[in-house]
């Protein structure tokens, strides 16, 4: 046993898991020295107790446990069912029809997207606006949901899914099939709650008004037979309320088209194809499954944000599973990589926000009818393809975006902050050994999935580039944040800081201040990006 | 920088294997004695540090943990020069992980310092029902490969510690070997590290 007095040794440093955000920080400080070492007697201590730091908070790696979800399923008395496949197979009654061949869906499947896409605006015109822009009051922070995790029930063995019952209704909004058909009709559907003067607070009634103001700018834009996407594109930056985000993004990405008349055919259309894709990939069971990369999204689809309650429904799993694997086959050149399945959820999450009331990080989408179940896992599939066609080249063989966007990124933040770099040169630390993970995953690992959909919005707003360049000056602004701290720290804390970094109480301010900078930072180095990625410019690296 | 030095011995770790096989929940175990059923995959690479004593010297761990999926190959393989030690982990109710721990080695033998030392991991063993890979056939393989073996559970606690302090036994070992043929003291090294090495876990 090794005693620590005055210099005390670091016998057991627990540090963070990759996602910091979920779990209770077993300390403030990235290191912290715990009193004993564990390793001599740990096989006689309950689990509970050897989770715990010092002061008796829990340091498991994802405060998610099948455990506390049984207890929902011993709670509920009657809830709609998910129809359950064995085989793992989605849609377990397979529409007898013609088959459209591989090549159809494909040709089929990648016409007009962007016949509606308007090319008009410059990013200036975005760029003198959005900084004089008020910023959004109508999303204050939300504390996300997060199970109390224990982890004493192994949910390995057998794989038990949670459901939940909401208490009188259904959970699902009115006219649900009036919102399928058309997202516009969102936008006669906003609730505003009653307040007085008796019942709020003058501060409360003005942050009310706010919001019922910018939702009403939202909405004539929204509401025009051909939407203005520029000006989409500006008010979008500064964030969509909830309540128009599923229409806003798919306008804003071009999935859903900006002239009126075609978007009820252009969605039935893609929507189909999107169902016949999943039938066609699916058709000759498992066995027909392309072994190594459906291995994969089965594996990773239960390990996808396992802190939330909503992944962990079979419902969305099956949905998630079917989503990832026609998306990978539909792109032999990446195929399937590990965090494509972070890149789903805010899709999947923001669609299915759609169509119920209430929280849909809780929310079990086994409620949901087939067919609004379909079209939110068919407009995902579709915005998570477009997302991607911006970024393929993070994820096809040696991930040579991802390579670059991280040399981008030492080299920016060397202007930006050279003594951070410097530092962090001396201590060896290369960007690549934390800003991997920044690029592969846009952030997602390091905020919570909340504040990732406040950073779409923006990201959405500036357009084609803005999960590929603005997110460059995004994780500049990131890493820079933390400069103080990080420049006190010694290798191996700065590893571990980096890994688990402080992010869990962020909400909307400190997003939009993140994006702020950001965007400052592009303004100053945008024009100079040419010669910031031209390999044959001195290496600024000290 | 060593000034601030709190430990006799660094020594720098590498888990390597297939996607899925416990990787980050082995080294959770042995990091913060916990475990997770859902933890999240790993991209790139992930770092976690851990001071044990080995023969009344403190031995710091560095421990580099990486993503399994191929196409993450291109980065993980970078850190296998400076490890010291790596841990080739598969699944004993996952035969394709055990069958593809040949590919593992000979990316080590391409890819990491000459004379590093390895050890083959089982993990999962507490699944029985599950098991495809039987302890003798790990065995087996491990004899051919020329590596130390041990089937170890991250849920269970079984052998995690074990199979660290075994590894880094071995290492301080040849390293203090190494050192002696040299006979090149190192200015921060105490001298003086006689005695065996022990492995398993005190």
């Amino acid at each position: 046993m090794v005693g620590g007095k005055k210099n005390a040794p670091q016998e057991m440093i627990q540090v963070g898991s990759a996602s910091p955000f979920w779990k209770t920080r077993s300390s403030a400080s990235p290191s912290r020295p715990t009193a004993t070492t564990h390793h001599s007697h740990s096989n006689s201590l309950p689990e509970s107790s050897r989770t715990r730091d010092p002061l008796g908070r829990k340091v498991v790696g994802a405060s998610y446990s099948h455990a506390d979800m049984l207890k929902f399923e011993a709670l509920s008395i009657s809830q709609p069912k998910t129809p359950l496949t064995p085989s793992g197979l989605p849609h377990p009654s397979p529409i007898p029809g013609t088959p459209t061949t591989f090549n159809d869906f494909i040709t089929d499947t990648d016409d007009d997207w962007n016949a509606d896409l308007s090319k008009a605006e410059t990013t200036e015109d975005i760029l003198a606006n959005k900084l004089l822009t008020p910023r959004s009051i109508e999303h204050r922070p939300q504390v996300s949901s997060r199970l109390s995790g224990g982890s004493r029930n192994d949910g390995r063995r057998t794989p038990s899914y949670p459901s939940t019952k909401r208490k009188g209704s259904n959970g699902l909004k009115p006219q649900i099939e009036g919102l399928v058909r058309d997202p516009a009709n969102s936008l006669h559907m906003i609730y505003h709650p009653p307040y007085s003067p008796d019942t709020h607070t003058e501060a409360e009634i003005e942050r009310i008004n706010a919001r019922i103001a910018r939702i009403n700018k939202f909405k004539r834009i929204l509401q025009a037979s051909t939407v203005d996407l520029p000006e989409l594109r500006k008010l979008a930056w500064n964030g969509i309320p909830d309540e128009l985000r599923p229409m806003a993004w798919q306008l804003l990405l071009g999935y859903l088209p900006a002239n009126s008349d075609r978007r009820v055919g252009t969605l039935e259309r893609k929507r189909k194809e999107f169902i016949d894709g999943v039938k066609q990939a699916f058709s000759r069971g498992p066995s027909g499954l392309d072994q190594a990369i459906w291995h994969q999204i089965s594996i990773d689809v239960p390990r996808t944000n396992p802190h939330l309650k909503l992944y962990g429904f079979e419902t969305t799993q099956r949905c998630l599973e079917r989503i990832l694997y026609v998306w990978a086959i539909r792109h032999p050149a990446s195929g399937y990589v590990q965090g494509i399945n972070d890149l789903v959820t805010p899709f999947f999450q923001v669609f299915l926000s759609a169509y119920i009331d209430g929280e849909v990080e809780t929310f079990d989408p086994g409620a949901l009818p087939k067919e609004v179940l379909d079209v939110v896992e068919a407009d995902s599939f579709w915005c998570l393809t477009k997302l991607l066609d911006g970024i393929q080249d993070n994820y096809i063989f040696a991930q040579p975006g991802i390579q670059r966007q991280v040399a981008a990124l030492r080299d920016l933040v060397h202007r930006i902050d050279a003594p951070l770099t410097n530092h962090l040169a001396s201590q060896g630390v290369e960007f690549i050994q934390f800003s991997f993970r920044w690029m592969n995953c846009m952030l997602m690992r390091e905020v919570s999935v909340k504040n990732t959909i406040r950073m779409w919005d923006t990201y959405m707003s500036e357009g084609t580039q803005g999960f590929s360049d603005f997110h460059l000056y995004v994780c500049a602004a990131f890493l820079v944040r933390w400069t103080d701290q990080i420049q006190k720290m010694e290798f191996q804390d700065i590893m571990m800081f980096l890994q688990a970094l402080p992010t869990q109480s962020w909400g909307e301010k400190e997003i939009e201040l993140l994006l702020s900078e950001a965007f400052i930072w592009q303004s100053l180095f945008r024009n100079s990006s040419a010669h910031l990625r031209n390999p044959a410019s001195p290496n600024p690296k000290p | 920088m060593a000034s601030s030095r709190n430990y006799d011995f660094l020594i720098k770790l590498l888990l390597i294997g297939d996607s899925g096989v416990g990787k980050s929940c082995c080294l959770l175990r042995f990091s913060e004695d916990s475990f997770t059923p859902s933890f999240i995959t790993t991209i790139g690479i992930d770092f976690k540090i851990r001071t044990i004593e080995l023969d009344g010297k403190r031995v710091k761990l560095q421990i580099w943990d990486t993503a399994g999926q191929e196409r993450f190959r291109t980065i993980t393989t970078a850190y296998y020069r400076g490890a010291m030690g790596i841990l080739l982990v598969y699944d004993v109710t996952d035969e394709r992980s055990f069958n593809n721990i040949r590919t593992w080695f000979s990316n080590v033998e391409q890819h990491a310092t000459e004379g590093v030392n390895k050890i083959l991991i089982g993990n999962k063993c507490d699944w029985e029902e599950k098991r495809v890979v039987s302890t003798e056939r790990g065995q087996a393989l491990a004899d051919e490969l020329g590596i130390p073996f041990m089937e170890v559970s991250a849920k269970s606690n079984i052998n995690i510690e074990k199979a660290f302090y075994s590894l880094a036994g071995d290492i301080k070992k040849r390293i203090m070997d190494t050192q002696r043929q040299e006979e090149k003291p190192q200015p921060n090294v105490t001298s003086g590290f006689g005695g065996e090495q022990k492995g398993g876990c005190c």
